[in-house]
């Protein structure tokens, strides 16, 4: 934001200060960080160390979203004052939509799947 | 947005922005750049929620087990990984004036970038000679319009680094190539954000699978 204009209007309005940036401390943090959370989520894929399937899912599913966070914390700069909070009102109603989009695809199409065999499976059924 | 109350002229309240003050030019690029991406990132849920659907349809053809290299794919990411940091020491070079370094990051960051791609591209035509291509079966069909789409978002981020590169060459930084890699910035980080998604969703829950 150029202070020029803004200096004339200081005292009666607020512009967000525009878009934050980062420093090199954490643009470093953020790719270490980053360069973890994603190595061992490979590395439990690639070993197999846990025991099951269904653990190493959870387990990666959950690195994957933490990574999320880190890149929009250290990369992209989120947080609740840039832009007086609008970039992160649109994020939060962007995560409902695609929660919505995603759980909602995945739940009704799952049910289609089991519910809606072709005729020659069903016979027997009934 | 703003409520003005106003009693003192006409005793009514106004309820629009009481004066008309002019903006800098590009005072609303970052936060209309933002919700444009916030847009795109429906686009990638949708392609994300095809996939989940038909993820597990084979049709008797090839399985994520037979065709993924997770080395490769580790390969991949790390080089998307390292065009993110490069990109973020372009910004900080921005930052201090340096002209010079700030596109000695871009290209470098431009090269990691078309690493990336040239190694996705070696992948898919590799799968496509194996003759796993998109008509094979609705999982391959779901897997080459997720991944090339953002295979496809990363080339059109690729052509706007070297478009800015040319830019700062002519103009030096000036306030708009400012805001214009600002606005890459976000874009090529936000490719990162969604290739998270694809090599834990896509690749490695595909082998697990």
């Amino acid at each position: 934001m150029s202070t020029d204009t803004h200096a004339a209007h200081a005292d009666d309005h607020h512009h967000g200060d525009g878009h934050a940036h980062g420093s090199f401390s954490s643009y470093m943090l953020g790719f270490v960080l980053s360069v973890v959370l994603t190595a061992i989520p490979f590395w439990l894929v690639m070993s197999g160390t846990l025991p099951s399937k269904q653990i190493t899912a959870l387990v990666i599913m959950a690195f994957a979203v933490v990574q999320i966070v880190v890149h929009m914390i250290y990369f992209l700069h989120m947080n609740t004052t840039s832009e007086n909070g609008w970039s992160m009102m649109a994020l939060i109603f962007t995560i409902v939509m695609v929660v919505i989009a995603l759980s909602g695809s995945l739940w009704v199409m799952g049910h289609l799947n089991s519910n809606m065999m072709p005729v020659h499976q069903m016979t027997g059924m009934n | 947005m703003t409520v003005s109350v106003n009693p003192s002229q006409t005793g009514e309240p106004l309820f629009y922005l009481a004066d008309e003050h002019p903006h800098p030019e590009g005072y609303s690029t970052s936060l209309g750049f933002w919700i444009y991406l916030m847009s795109d990132c429906l686009i990638f849920a949708i392609l994300f929620a095809t996939f989940g659907v038909l993820g597990g349809n084979y049709a008797a053809g090839p399985a994520p087990k037979d065709l993924f290299d997770l080395n490769l794919v580790a390969v991949n990411t790390s080089m998307l990984l390292l065009s993110s940091i490069t990109y973020g020491f372009a910004m900080l070079t921005m930052q201090q004036n340096k002209i010079a370094q700030t596109q000695m990051w871009l290209a470098i960051t431009g090269l990691f970038g078309a690493a990336f791609i040239g190694i996705e591209l070696t992948e898919f035509a590799h799968m496509i000679h194996e003759g796993a291509t998109p008509q094979r079966s609705a999982f391959l069909s779901a897997f080459f319009t997720l991944v090339g789409t953002h295979g496809l978002h990363v080339t059109c981020g690729l052509i706007w680094l070297v478009t800015l590169m040319v830019q700062v060459q002519k103009f030096g930084l000036i306030e708009a190539n400012r805001r214009r890699l600002m606005c890459l910035s976000m874009f090529w980080h936000f490719l990162d954000v969604v290739w998270i998604g694809v090599f834990t969703f896509v690749y490695l829950l595909g082998v697990l699978r």
